[in-house]
């Protein structure tokens, strides 16, 4: 029988042929919590006498969310964490590491693997050809300890990519298209396969943004085929012996399927407060803009910092707007440093900060004042996400975020694109 | 098992930044005082006025977003006998049956704010007493039924020391 991703790599695990609405138990590759769900899923295996890590050297726990740490309370959270790592072996990333999702991908998750995170975008890994969904803390905890999950096999929901970007358009404005086009729940317990020529041509910086949006749409991860690409990003991580190609069979049955044609696609936000109320930038600009955000697991990559210190060179943000850059890991810190970047960033009137998750969840370091509007690169725009239930998140890419940034008010990047060619 | 209490009436994606705001991030350690937030800024009364046994009514796409476990565990916590809902995002749903807060999906639009309801787990039916009303609502799979009735996933762990799903 024809698999899909998602059938393939449950099978493998559990030994037979799957098929979606099958309950199975399966066995666990990667466990990881981060410092906002870690100490529940903890408190839990106290509970239960499981004190344990099946496999302590693909059990992760981040600190991430609260990184450093702003007040007592979460400081012994993550007190927390770093005594169950001890106690168990298991893996700690700490708090000048980065976000949980790209230290994921980086170091941890492989294709063909099965990943469980106590975090909803574990889903990112899913760009490794790695079944990676996320779930609570207790679900996480007891695949923790016995190296075991139960799982629902899902269906499938394919989204054929081809043409090419034009110009000032993005992985994140086609995601943003997409889950417009679908909503929020359009594709809710599935899991999404992103297949067709573009999908080929993508780099790994944007399957990551695409598979890390899938949680925003419902699905349960977002696939795509181990390739080349793939094996050049492991190798380039150190870990090309983690490589395998992976795809999903010819002719396998999915659920649903949807054609995108990038060439038609436009820069696109999210308007508050749902990720699937989308508009093209066109139609938002000119929206007066306090707070502007780049950084977080769906775009806080080396190559969405390029993309958006090539807008800021020599230029500065507008003096109403404020600008924070948050690089997603420290290996992308490192980078970006090295390559000036950050210092095009400080001299915009950036506010640079250590990676992490930053502004993104409304803990510290950039939480809105009442009425105020943020265009942000993160995955969400819920009401109340960046820490004030009475301010405004626009989601974009880091280009019209950078061009945001510099105009005051929501802007076209090809604005700035244009511009600087012509000089 | 029959539940009875009041509505209380939300729209459609309620998030879980609505359930468990992240602005009280620090009090996830601390879940009865984070319970005390729960849904407030979806409406700021909800904590203080609800009474045990009451139910939460929603619309479509219930829970949407993060995979904190603090969202279904607060609502439990504050006294909420189930949540009723159009739809559920998934993560929520599995969560809440995890801890055991009966999560029902039915069309939910012929509820209105304090119309007193009475649930019949078993029965699969809604009775609005109110509008002298009988709605019903999909079974849970079996799989959510056996974690449910075992009390919640840690229950079910400490009765057969493994998961045992076959139902
Ligand atoms: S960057 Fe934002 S979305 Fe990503 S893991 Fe951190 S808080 Fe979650």
């Amino acid at each position: 029988m024809a698999s899909t991703l998602a059938e393939k790599i449950i099978a493998a695990h559990v030994g037979w042929e799957v098929e979606p609405g099958e309950i199975v138990v399966t066995p666990v590759d990667v466990a990881a919590l981060q410092d906002g769900t870690g100490p529940l899923a903890l408190m839990q295996l106290e509970e239960l006498g499981l004190v344990q890590a099946h496999n302590p050297a693909k059990t992760v726990l981040f600190i991430d969310h609260a990184a450093p740490s702003p007040r007592k309370e979460l400081s012994n959270a993550h007190v927390s964490l770093r005594r169950f790592a001890a106690r168990t072996g298991a893996v700690l990333s700490e708090i000048n590491e980065g976000v949980c999702h790209q230290r994921l991908v980086e170091s941890f998750a492989s294709p063909g693997d099965i990943v469980i995170g106590a975090d909803s975008h574990t889903c990112t890994s899913g760009a490794l050809a790695a079944f990676a969904t996320g779930m609570g803390s207790t679900d996480v905890g007891l695949g923790i300890a016995t190296g075991k999950t139960w799982l629902k096999v899902p269906e499938t929901f394919r989204v054929v990519l081809s043409g090419s970007f034009p110009a000032g358009v993005f992985a994140k404005d086609l995601m943003l298209h997409l889950i417009g086009r679908i909503g929020a729940d359009g594709a809710t317990y599935m899991a999404l396969e992103f297949t067709g020529p573009l999908t080929a041509a993508m780099s790994m910086p944007e399957r990551f943004t695409l598979a890390n949006m899938a949680v925003e749409a419902g699905a349960k991860t977002g696939l795509f085929a181990a390739d080349e690409t793939t094996r050049v990003f492991l190798a380039g991580q150190g870990r090309e012996a983690d490589y395998r190609p992976l795809a999903a069979d010819d002719g396998a049955a999915c659920a649903r399927t949807v054609e995108i044609d990038a060439g038609a696609l436009e820069p696109t936000v999210s308007v508050p407060h749902t990720v699937d109320n989308t508009m093209a930038v066109v139609d938002a600009a000119g929206t007066k803009v306090d707070q502007v955000f780049i950084g977080t697991c769906t775009n806080g990559r080396l190559e969405d910092l390029r993309i958006a210190a090539a807008i800021f060179k020599d230029r500065h943000r507008h003096p109403g707007t404020r600008l924070i850059v948050t690089p997603a890991s420290r290996a992308v810190y490192i980078e970006a440093a090295r390559e000036g970047l950050l210092e095009v960033f400080a001299k915009a009137g950036a506010t640079v900060t250590g990676p992490g998750c930053g502004a993104c969840v409304g803990v510290h370091g950039g939480i809105l004042g009442d009425g105020e509007v943020c265009v942000a690169t993160q995955n969400r725009n819920f009401q109340g996400r960046m820490g004030n239930a009475a301010g405004f998140i626009y989601l974009a890419s880091p280009a019209t975020a950078a061009a945001t940034a510099i105009k005051g008010e929501i802007a076209d990047p090809r604005e700035y694109m244009e511009s600087r060619d012509n000089q | 098992m029959i539940l009875r209490g009041k509505a209380w009436v939300f729209g459609d994606s309620i998030s879980t930044d609505h359930i468990a705001p992240g602005r009280y991030f620090h009090l996830r350690t601390n879940l009865p005082e984070l319970a005390k937030h729960v849904l407030e800024d979806a409406n700021p009364d909800f904590a203080s006025q609800l009474q045990p046994g009451d139910f939460v009514v929603a619309g479509r796409n219930f829970g949407l977003g993060s995979s904190r476990e603090h969202a279904p565990r607060i609502i439990k916590l504050a006294g909420v006998s189930a949540v009723l809902a159009k739809s559920f995002a998934r993560i929520f749903y599995r969560n809440a049956i995890n801890v055991g807060l009966p999560v029902l999906e039915l069309d939910t639009a012929g509820i209105s704010q304090g119309d007193e309801l009475e649930v019949d787990l078993a029965a699969g039916t809604v009775r609005n007493l109110t509008r002298s009303e009988q709605l019903s609502f999909q079974p849970l799979p079996p799989v959510m039924v056996k974690i449910l009735n075992d009390g919640g996933i840690v229950e079910h762990f400490r009765k057969y020391g493994d998961f045992n799903l076959e139902t």
